[in-house]
């Protein structure tokens, strides 16, 4: 048993309704019990979806224990198929009925229906969503491809260079973080280059696009969380290459642009990214107040890792955290996060990624929504970079996180939370300032938003044997408070090394010499 | 006795004839419940032996959000846990140590079953039992189920409850009590205890209180005013602690409130004269407020999909303090001792569902095309999308509607849609 307050990640069967709700003509029979199906709110509200997601839930109740679930299965089965009329059915148990050990994957195959019958295996007390929509749509792919295995194979390599190129877009999902937008930025982008886009999965697909996959020559893996496992498979058994670089930031656009040129053997030349602001904005004088900002990631292992690396590369801040929920991602991220000479946190308890944000005292925290609510409580500017999103980050403007346009739009959101270049100096200046303060909000944030209202200072409490004067004190709150936390250890490790028992402001001053670079 | 504002209706067994239903339900569990009841008792904890998908569910029911270091959590069944190569009852101790650490402060932790627990046969009555011997004086537990093989959304309350009321005082005065039982407002039950107090009516209490240390007593003198129409099963566990119900509709709208505090002004033989003193400031308030949304609601038709057993006095009070028509209405059971005062007071001419099945009743909300629809938050995009006004249900549970003072809200609750509907130009997206 593990105490859960709040969990990042839903069971593995919402990454199946994922799936099944992102595509056409697809519907899911999920045997389990009223109360599951609050599953639906998640896409009519998060993401205000028009539709109910096409699942049909067989709710049982306790006076059906025993041999009726089974039956009760079959009958809504039948009912699902003669009310949906999909051309493909995928059928899997909630964490109850696997339980039950109904077997509804058997139960379905015998039931006689016109259409495939996908079975899906969720694994409920050991994984959960993501796993649960990237085991979905790899069973799915599997299945309708595995039919049709047998059908002449069309050769891609007819040996014409001058031949069109193109490339399926895996992994864009309902409820993932903008994939909507990303789609279509990464179609502009594809096209400005002239690779023609086969076939997007799961997003807008229906089972004849599954079946078109093997036609492209390469495989995008925008989101590995999902697709990974779908575009290995096909790499193994159609031998289409997997392009694992996800396009989300200016340099990972080029680096994506670059692997399709290798991988397709084509040429792409460099102006397809030239219109992308971000270099310039970066560049441009005003931004030079970003240098050095100390920024916390933590998110997906995708979008993580991705936005470490524009924050640190691209944005000119520090990146003093990274971290990710995705267990499965653990690896690659440890990797992004030891080039940054940090370590990475790979945990899925947000309270642990609270702790870390309060030690690390970033001034600004690129997160999922638990992390805009730790940043909120604790005064500091943040942006959500990945799900778990509200539905206010389910925007009605286009909004793409990948590609040229998704790189402008990550400056804008994460320059937005911060304190403007002059505002900071004045907020040196003047720390006593009766308007202008510590407490006060950036001026072009409504109240409450961003402020810099202190985490109220790990202080007063001094290592001990040592002693803060007055003076001292003092004096070490005109320090922003960003850096004040480490002021204050770097001045008692100073004071400790010398043998001086207090601190006064010729120790602090002493100590803020010793440690500068 | 009572004056004649109720014309109470012939109760005939065509007038509420509910049809049964039997299929897909799209209703929350009992763990819902969770979400309100945290909040009302401040030194409780909720902690739900089960899966993620109950985390999930009520982080997501909750408003996706929590503001606070909630006073609930979820004891994740682990693959070690259902292998038996855990011991559920070490690894429960284990957690629950693991919360008081957290939370030195609780005085009771609710141990609340699962659809996961229940199937593997987890004894948290045992569990519960266990613990309290080993927190004695510390800590209160008590178990109960919200599962959803067994609940449905405000069941959990009910359960909650039922599952208390062994554990309140036993009364050995002689004076009569009044107890209240359901979570209302805060703002609710100082309103309430205001008019008890001016009718003369003391000793009451509220079940549940703030305190779960502070539990009221009850006994033969205990006399019951239900506030929320879903607790029969408390009913009758207080039933079985000597106390006696007092029957009357729900505290729902001008009529319904002014019934309820008659019910219990006429058992306590509070003088007519002093009721009418008492009752007719905030009644006439009441009617006031609602007659503003008279022109606005009268002549709308409203169908209501089963959610959390207000279907029935709401309806009542939609028809005839607000004039609307009823076309369907869903409940998800249908507690005959619960509502035996309000099925006289119902309309005639409507469909009543017990149970559900949803394709079908969306295709008949879809035929029936009703001005309003009021239904769960899955299913309320989806229909506002084919053009149809809804108001979500939940919003009925956490928003304070009960008594005279709320009855121009409640009506608000179903009148904005409406409006809004009018005074938007940019059409459906759909």
């Amino acid at each position: 048993m593990e105490l859960t307050l709040w969990t990042y990640e839903g069971p593995p069967h919402v990454g199946a309704i994922r799936v099944a709700a992102s595509m056409r003509g697809v519907h899911l029979v999920l045997h389990a019990p009223q109360g599951d199906t609050y599953a639906d709110l998640l896409f009519t509200m998060i993401e205000r979806d028009g539709k109910r997601p096409p699942v049909t839930y067989t709710t049982f109740q306790a006076r059906d224990l025993g041999a009726s679930t089974a039956e009760k299965f079959l009958n809504t089965l039948q009912a699902a198929y003669d009310h949906h009329k999909p051309s493909l059915l995928l059928v899997a148990d909630s964490c109850t009925a696997e339980l039950l050990q109904d077997q509804p994957g058997t139960l379905a195959e015998t039931a006689g229906l016109p259409v495939p019958v996908v079975p899906l295996e969720m694994a409920a007390y050991s994984r959960k969503e993501n796993w649960g929509a990237s085991e979905t749509f790899y069973h799915l792919v599997r299945a309708v491809l595995s039919a049709q295995r047998n059908a002449e194979e069309k050769p891609r390599d007819d040996g014409s260079s001058n031949r069109r190129r193109t490339v399926n877009l895996l992994g864009p999902t309902k409820l993932g973080f903008r994939c909507r937008d990303d789609i279509q930025e990464i179609q502009r982008l594809l096209q400005s280059v002239g690779i023609g886009v086969n076939v997007v999965a799961p997003l807008d697909a229906d089972i004849h696009d599954i079946s078109r996959i093997p036609e492209a020559d390469a495989n995008v893996c925008l989101y590995p969380e999902v697709a990974l496992t779908t575009c290995t498979w096909l790499e193994r058994n159609f031998g289409q290459p997997v392009i694992r670089t996800v396009p989300l930031g200016f340099g990972a656009t080029q680096d994506f642009l670059a692997e399709l040129a290798g991988v397709l053997q084509v040429d792409i030349s460099a102006e397809a990214v030239a219109d992308c602001r971000l270099p310039w904005y970066s560049r441009s004088v005003d931004s030079t107040y970003l240098t050095g900002k100390r920024v916390f990631v933590f998110g997906d292992g995708m979008h993580a890792m991705t936005c470490a690396r524009v924050a640190q590369q691209e944005m000119g801040f520090e990146v003093v955290g990274l971290g990710t929920y995705s267990r499965e991602m653990a690896r690659e991220v440890r990797a992004v996060a030891k080039e940054l000479g940090i370590e990475a946190l790979i945990t899925d308890d947000h309270m642990v990624v609270e702790q870390a944000v309060s030690e690390l005292r970033p001034e600004l925290v690129l997160g999922t929504q638990m992390e805009r609510h730790i940043a909120k409580r604790l005064g500091i500017g943040c942006a959500v970079i990945s799900t778990p999103a509200h539905v206010q980050d389910y925007p009605a403007r286009f909004s793409p996180q990948m590609g040229v346009e998704g790189a402008n739009v990550l400056f804008d959101t994460w320059v937005h939370p911060l304190i403007m270049g002059l505002e900071e100096h004045l907020l040196h200046m003047f720390r006593d300032d009766f308007e202008f303060n510590d407490h006060a909000a950036p001026s072009h944030l409504s109240h409450g938003e961003g402020t810099l209202m202190a985490v109220e200072d790990t202080n007063v409490v001094a290592l001990e044997g040592v002693h803060w004067e007055d003076g001292a004190e003092k004096e070490l709150k005109k320090i922003p408070f960003f850096v004040r936390g480490k002021a204050k250890r770097n001045t008692e490790r100073y004071a400790e090394e010398h043998g001086l028992t207090a601190i006064d402001i010729e120790t602090l001053y002493e100590a803020k010499a010793h440690y500068s670079r | 006795m009572t004056a004649d504002v109720i014309a109470v209706s012939e109760v005939t067994p065509e007038r509420f004839q509910p049809l049964q239903e039997r299929g897909q339900r799209a209703v929350f569990c009992g763990l819902t419940s969770i979400i309100w009841l945290h909040r009302k008792i401040q030194d409780a904890f909720f902690l739900v032996v089960g899966s993620r998908t109950c985390a999930h569910l009520i982080q997501s029911a909750a408003g996706v959000m929590i503001f606070a270091e909630p006073r609930f959590g979820t004891a994740v069944l682990g693959d070690r846990d259902l292998a038996g190569m855990a011991d559920c009852h070490d690894e429960l101790d284990r957690v629950v140590a693991q919360v008081l650490a957290r939370r030195p402060e609780l005085k009771s932790i609710f141990l609340v079953g699962s659809c996961p627990s229940e199937v593997i046969k987890l004894d948290l009555d045992n569990a519960a039992g266990r613990l309290g011997r080993e927190y004695e004086g510390q800590v209160r537990f008590v178990s109960f189920s919200g599962s959803g093989i067994e609940t449905t959304f405000t069941q959990g309350e009910d359960n909650c409850l039922a599952s208390l009321a062994s554990d309140l005082p036993e009364d050995t005065t002689s004076e009569e009590r009044l107890l209240v039982v359901g979570t209302v407002p805060d703002i609710v039950e100082d309103q309430f205890r205001r008019l008890f107090s001016q009718l003369g009516i003391e000793h009451v209490d509220f079940f549940p209180g703030s305190q779960s240390t502070d539990l009221p007593a009850v006994g033969e003198n205990t006399k019951l005013l239900l506030a929320q129409p879903f607790l029969g099963e408390t009913l009758r566990a207080l039933e079985g602690r000597g106390a006696t119900l007092l029957p009357a509709p729900f505290p729902l709208g001008a009529e319904g409130s002014e019934a309820w505090f008659r019910a219990a002004a006429n058992a306590y033989g509070v003088t007519v004269e002093k009721q009418q003193a008492v009752l007719q400031p905030p009644l006439q308030r009441a009617k006031a407020a609602l007659g503003k949304y008279h022109s606005e609601l009268s002549g709308k038709s409203f169908s209501m999909l089963p959610d959390s057993q207000l279907e029935i006095p709401l309806a009542r009070f939609l028809a005839r303090e607000c004039g609307m028509t009823p076309k369907e209405v869903g409940t998800p059971y249908f507690d005959a001792r619960v509502m035996a005062e309000e099925v006289p007071l119902l309309p005639s001419g409507v469909d009543w569902v017990e149970g559900q099945d949803l394709d079908p009743a969306l295709d008949r909300v879809r035929a029936t095309r009703p001005d309003l629809t009021v239904c769960g938050l899955g299913i309320a995009n989806p229909l506002e999308a084919e053009g149809l006004r809804t108001k979500w249900s939940i919003e009925l549970l956490f928003t304070p509607i009960q008594g005279f003072e709320q009855a121009g809200d409640l009506a608000e609750l179903f009148a904005r849609p409406l409006r809004r509907e009018r005074a938007l130009e940019v059409g459906s997206w759909s």
